[in-house]
């Protein structure tokens, strides 16, 4: 019976899917897989890169009045590392596991729409490689990730480095959007027979709604990025105070948006460790359906508590106490999810895989990541804390303790399934250890000198504020942190040289992509599964007595899948390419944006006519 | 276990809507915060200029003494805002006429839709030039920077939808736009009344409010 | 090395778990707060303001630190506990509990709400400026330094605020370019300032000294070195210093056969010839330019650069982090980008005799 539903070849043994070769194939692919591997190399390298900056501003923070780095150079690596990590390593790391993952875990072919994911993926490169090119021009952007009014203006904010930035965000907007329609119609309409909402795997429904936070809060930020190019290029009044211009109306905006991008950087992980867990435990995940509903009330709650990053603009009491209270209330949703977890584990027979060391990582260090961010959600403690180290401290034990320890879980837990052999568990507990260590080191100290009173963004601090000793044993945190990336690459290298194969399920997995083999081939699943509850691989497992036959690779002929095409990668440069035509207009005049336009005009019209069968 | 429709083209939608109409459903619930933060920053904006043109008062200059008069004139708008609304239901007409497999009713129909579109972009062209002359430019003032954005936005999208239909025409001219094929035209639409429905928002909230 | 006091009559031979706490208490000591180490602390609070926010942080601060305890607790008790080898038979398969869900949702809703009433309290509280006797003060943010105003006495000065102890003080703010964020750790927890608005901030001290406090919004390239000094006087002394500001308002003495005007602050004894070096410092004082930007009288403000009345008892200069010596001065007049990159205040060429006239005639403005 299990057989069956592992694959049986197609009948007609016409055309035999093999594995295309050659760079061509991955220029043009529209597999989610190798479009997830893509999304998966260029947020690695470009998290590389914001660790590396990160590692700049540490080394210039490691004494005080050092001038290792100009204050003009630290305001740009500062910018860029906050703007890298977010948008071009957190969030594209998650839709690495977006595209691998969603379509075989509700038992699908491919997205909804393959040709568009391609094109997301070509957009997010391109965007960020854009972005990352202003250094070339020594104009990264340089008024933080948050990019306020009215420093952002053209008067005082005069190069190209807000406008890379401006730019640069808008085209990333594009993918993301591009591709939070596609997940959003694949999961709803994908799903393999008996896949009902309620039996999906708990990372679906976390990228679920992380898709529904994107389609929401990123139109916002699309319209405050239109407000800033108006306004720098075209001499607009959306923030010009002279003018009766409201520099708040950005901070507004922004964290509209901005709020539930924080949940769109965690959500994920969240949902990366709702699987890792169960597995490692032996258990089914306690407590579903709360785990569900606490997801969604998160969400929910996130778009009514944007104001809290603005206390200090004295909003009045009656702005505070809402927002404050709000606040507060999302910690409750967020308690049930970490209670369910404990949950999942208590009574289990844990098994101390890397993957799960670094989920429990993940649950230490995020608790105290929520925790700190319950003490600035009560106002009056966070005029304080705001702009002080205290909250940096705080949202790198969220967005690294949580986010990156959890996208490093799925890392281990997933990388068998997607490169066919298993990562080291050797290195890879060393690699949880010293990574453990070196993130306590580098971020638990800024706890410290945040309340003992050190700003945010600052390039220097005097000697004699009590600053230093903590900010030494930062930098030494920070320096192993990055040696713990190098002991993750060199996993890869000694795993890759000893090629262990992995089965098709190594780690006694619950969720469809176990049932196939390792890799998958490109079509997924030779036959579509039925799926009758939330573990459909224990069901099987359990009916066959203990243990399932490695399931066979098969011809897959006869199985429709979409051609290659060329149209999204043109597409996206088309999309890029019009960026950069705002920034060349006052140069070039209308003749850039004539091209792109009609480049990307060119492509959406032979993308729509070009046969899919 | 295995299923019957292992092997099928196109696997059935789980909502048993399509997945492009899914996806334009989808896209237009985004759209609505696009809007809303445009139409918000207009109302946040509203009232506080220091210097006009004013949208329905006059005003003097104080500096050269000149006088500006009101921007608004409303009976254009309204017109062009009725016209917008009938292109409305000439494309569900249209797309009742792609459905029943009725060419010469979707030509008809698509057509009308198409110039009432062409109809509206004119009318906001001509208004925006008007302005101009009248002394409301996109940097005059909170007013010229929100008004313009506002219903520039708007005009790019009905721009787009016009090109869109008109895409779609070539295609039901050559007879392409088959019974079987007016889902394409299905979401066209979908996206069509959504851009008169932002513009039924803006109309009044931009032009009538005082 | 002395033993410390707490680490006497521990035995070593005790087992490791047991220092466990006293080793996290010596992770602590460092710290703990201490004026002198971290003199610009927020868990120092040296006025009421203060103080208010300091109650509501340690209120969560406590119940953090429950709440951590008890949950990574129970995390290291189930990783401890229900640790499993690969051939364990499978574990009770639970799908949860809705007894467990309740209370999880319960006993932290009623921790918040121990957080959310005095939080609440207090943003009432923040938002309540004082009245009656008060010392009204008007802060005006500038790239990258900060104007104090005194509007009851018409008098400006920059960079140094003084107040005097235990006078309820009122702060409106503002800025003429950017956004600010003013924040006094000891006092007064931070307020942005905005271009187009105005905002408020109350305090009153409790403490004389001299607290630094530094801008906490990013305002451009140099953002951290926008820093301020809070000088807290008994109030004879407050006076004193008003009593300078006031000073050098007065209208100037006509000095002696030289026929240059020497300010009262640089004058001397009548019959007396005035120093040669203050009476050049002042030709180049207008002469270089710097009066384009700076004015020496504290109540007719220039507004471009800081306000200079009184710069010779001022304690730090270039906002509030580089101490006011001879030394100093003369290096921030001669080369302001390479002491401060980026700074408004352009280099002017002046030579280093002429900074030493520079300084001397600034000096005498105390």
């Amino acid at each position: 019976m299990a057989t069956s539903v592992l694959g049986q070849a197609g009948t007609a043994a016409a055309t035999a899917h093999h594995e295309q070769t050659g760079l061509w194939s991955w220029l043009t692919t529209v597999d989610h897989k190798r479009i997830g591997v893509m999304y998966g190399a260029s947020a690695f390298l470009f998290f590389l890169i914001g660790g590396l900056e990160a590692l700049l501003i540490r080394w210039q923070l490691a004494k005080p009045d050092n001038n290792f780095l100009s204050p003009e150079a630290y305001n740009q690596l500062f910018t860029m590392h906050g703007t890298t990590m977010i948008f071009l390593g957190v969030m594209p790391m998650s839709a690495m596991f977006f595209n691998y993952m969603i379509p075989l875990h509700i038992g699908a072919r491919d997205v909804a729409f393959p040709r568009l994911n391609a094109f997301s993926l070509w957009v997010f490169l391109l965007g960020g490689i854009f972005l990352n090119a202003s250094f070339l021009l020594g104009a990264a952007p340089d008024g933080g990730w948050f990019g306020y009014a009215n420093l952002s203006s053209k008067q005082y904010s005069p190069g190209l480095n807000m406008d890379f930035w401006a730019m640069g965000l808008q085209i990333l907007g594009i993918a993301s959007l591009a591709a939070g329609v596609n997940f959003f119609v694949t999961i709803l309409n994908m799903r393999a027979p008996g896949m009902k909402l309620m039996r999906m795997p708990m990372f679906v429904w976390a990228s679920f709604i992380t898709q529904l936070l994107i389609l929401l809060s990123f139109p916002v930020i699309t319209v405050a990025l239109i407000f800033l190019m108006f306004d720098r290029l075209f001499g607009t009044n959306f923030f010009t105070p002279a003018t009766g211009g409201d520099p708040m109306l950005w901070q507004h905006l922004f964290w509209i948006f901005g709020h539930p991008e924080v949940y769109i950087l965690i959500l994920p992980s969240f949902g990366i460790i709702s699987e890792i867990m169960p597995v490692f435990s032996r258990k089914p995940l306690f407590g579903y359906s709360a785990m569900v509903f606490a997801t969604a009330f998160i969400a929910f709650l996130g778009f009514g508590v944007w104001s809290h990053h603005m206390f200090s603009t004295g909003m009045g009491p009656f702005a505070d106490t809402f927002f404050s209270l709000a606040t507060m209330l999302i910690a409750i949703p967020t308690g049930v999810k970490i209670f369910n977890w404990l949950g999942t584990a208590w009574g289990g027979s844990i098994q101390m895989k890397t993957p799960m060391y670094f989920a429990l990582g993940f649950l230490a260090m995020f608790t105290m990541g929520g925790i700190s961010g319950v003490m600035h959600s009560a106002a009056p403690a966070d005029l304080q804390q705001t702009d002080s180290y205290f909250v940096v401290a705080h949202f790198h034990y969220v967005l690294f303790g949580g986010a990156i320890f959890a996208l490093t879980a799925g890392a281990y837990y997933w990388w068998p399934k997607m490169f066919g052999h298993m990562l080291d568990e050797g290195i890879g507990k060393l690699h949880f250890w010293l990574m453990f260590i070196a993130f306590n080191l580098t971020f638990f100290p800024m706890h410290i000198v945040g309340l003992h009173g050190m700003p945010r963004r600052v390039y220097t601090y005097p000697a004699g504020l009590g600053f230093e000793v903590w900010n030494q044993i930062e930098t030494v945190g920070a320096l192993l942190l990055g040696l713990s990336q190098l002991v993750f690459m060199w996993n890869w290298w000694v795993s890759a040289r000893k090629a262990t194969p992995a089965p098709a399920d190594p780690w006694g997995g619950a969720t469809l992509e176990w049932a196939i083999p390792s890799p998958p081939q490109v079509f997924n699943f030779g036959e579509v599964p039925t799926v009758a509850s939330r573990e459909p691989l224990w069901d099987w497992r359990r009916a066959a007595g203990g243990k399932l036959p490695e399931p066979p690779r098969v011809s897959g002929a006869g199985i429709h899948l979409p051609p290659n095409s060329f149209w999204p990668l043109l597409a996206a440069f088309g999309v890029t390419f019009i960026f950069i035509s705002f920034m060349l207009m006052a140069r070039f005049g209308p003749w850039p944006m004539i091209a792109s336009a009609s480049l990307l005009f060119l492509s959406i019209f032979n993308w729509a006519f070009e046969p899919t069968h | 276990m295995a299923h019957a429709d292992a092997h099928a083209i196109h696997p059935e939608p789980v909502t048993g809507i399509d997945n492009r109409k899914l996806a334009i459903w989808t896209f237009i619930g985004s759209e609505c915060l696009f809007f809303a933060s445009l139409i918000g920053t207009y109302l946040v904006y509203r009232g506080r200029d220091t210097k006009g043109p004013f949208p329905h008062a006059e005003w003097t200059d104080p500096a050269t003494g000149k006088l500006f008069e009101p921007i608004f004139e409303i009976p254009l708008v309204t017109f062009g805002t009725a016209v917008l609304l009938f292109s409305s239901f000439f494309v569900v007409l249209a797309l009742s006429g792609a459905q029943e497999g009725n060419r010469r009713k979707l030509l008809t129909w698509l057509g009308l839709t198409i110039t009432c579109g062409l109809f509206f972009v004119g009318m906001q062209v001509y208004e925006f030039t008007h302005f101009v002359h009248k002394g409301l430019t996109l940097q005059q003032n909170l007013f010229g920077t929100t008004f313009y954005t506002l219903t520039g936005f708007h005009g790019t999208h009905v721009t787009l939808g016009v090109i869109w239909l008109g895409a779609l025409m070539v295609e039901a001219v050559r007879g392409k736009l088959t019974a079987e094929r007016a889902l394409n035209l299905e979401i066209a639409a979908l996206y069509w009344h959504f851009v008169d429905v932002v513009w039924i928002v803006i109309f009044p909230v931009v032009y009538l409010m005082k | 090395m002395p033993v410390l006091p707490f680490a006497r009559g521990v035995s070593l031979r005790s087992p490791w778990w047991r220092r466990l706490p006293l080793l996290a208490l010596l992770l602590l000591v460092p710290a703990v707060a201490a004026a002198q180490t971290y003199p610009q602390s927020t868990l120092i609070p040296k006025g009421d303001f203060a103080d208010l926010v300091d109650g509501v942080f340690w209120t969560t601060m406590w119940w953090g630190l429950l709440v951590f305890v008890l949950v990574e607790g129970a995390l290291l008790f189930v990783i401890f506990r229900y640790r499993g080898r690969p051939d364990d038979p499978e574990p009770e398969q639970v799908h949860g509990n809705t007894m467990a869900e309740i209370l999880w949702t319960a006993i932290p809703a009623v921790i918040l709400a121990m957080i959310a009433v005095p939080t609440v309290r207090a943003i009432f509280k923040t938002y309540e400026q004082p009245t009656g006797d008060i010392l009204k003060v008007e802060v005006v943010g500038h790239q990258w330094w900060w104007e104090f105003r005194y509007p009851e006495l018409g008098l400006t000065t920059a960079n140094e605020l003084h107040v005097p102890r235990g006078k309820a003080v009122s702060l409106k703010m503002t800025t003429t370019d950017v956004l600010h964020s003013w924040w006094s750790p000891q006092f007064a927890a931070k307020r942005d300032v905005f271009p187009n608005r105005s905002t408020t901030l109350w305090f009153s001290a409790r403490e004389t000294g001299n607290w630094s406090g530094q801008c906490a919004e990013f305002c451009g390239i140099q953002h951290g070195r926008m820093g301020f000094r809070v000088i807290v006087d008994e109030p004879a002394e407050y006076d004193r210093f008003i009593g300078t500001l006031r000073a050098s308002a007065a209208p100037p003495v006509r000095a002696d056969s030289t026929g240059l005007q020497v300010t009262k602050l640089g004058a001397q004894a009548p019959g007396v010839a005035p120093d040669p070096l203050l009476a050049e410092g002042e030709k180049l004082f207008t002469n270089k330019g710097c009066i384009g930007c700076h004015s020496l009288n504290a109540a007719k403000p220039v507004g471009i650069g800081p306000n200079l009345a009184g710069i010779g008892s001022r304690t730090y200069l270039a906002a509030g982090w580089l101490e006011n010596t001879d030394a100093n001065l003369a290096r921030w007049i001669r080369e302001p980008q390479a002491v401060k990159e980026g700074v408004l205040m352009p280099n002017l060429g002046v030579t280093e005799p002429e900074a030493k006239a520079l300084v001397a005639y600034l000096r005498s403005h105390k």
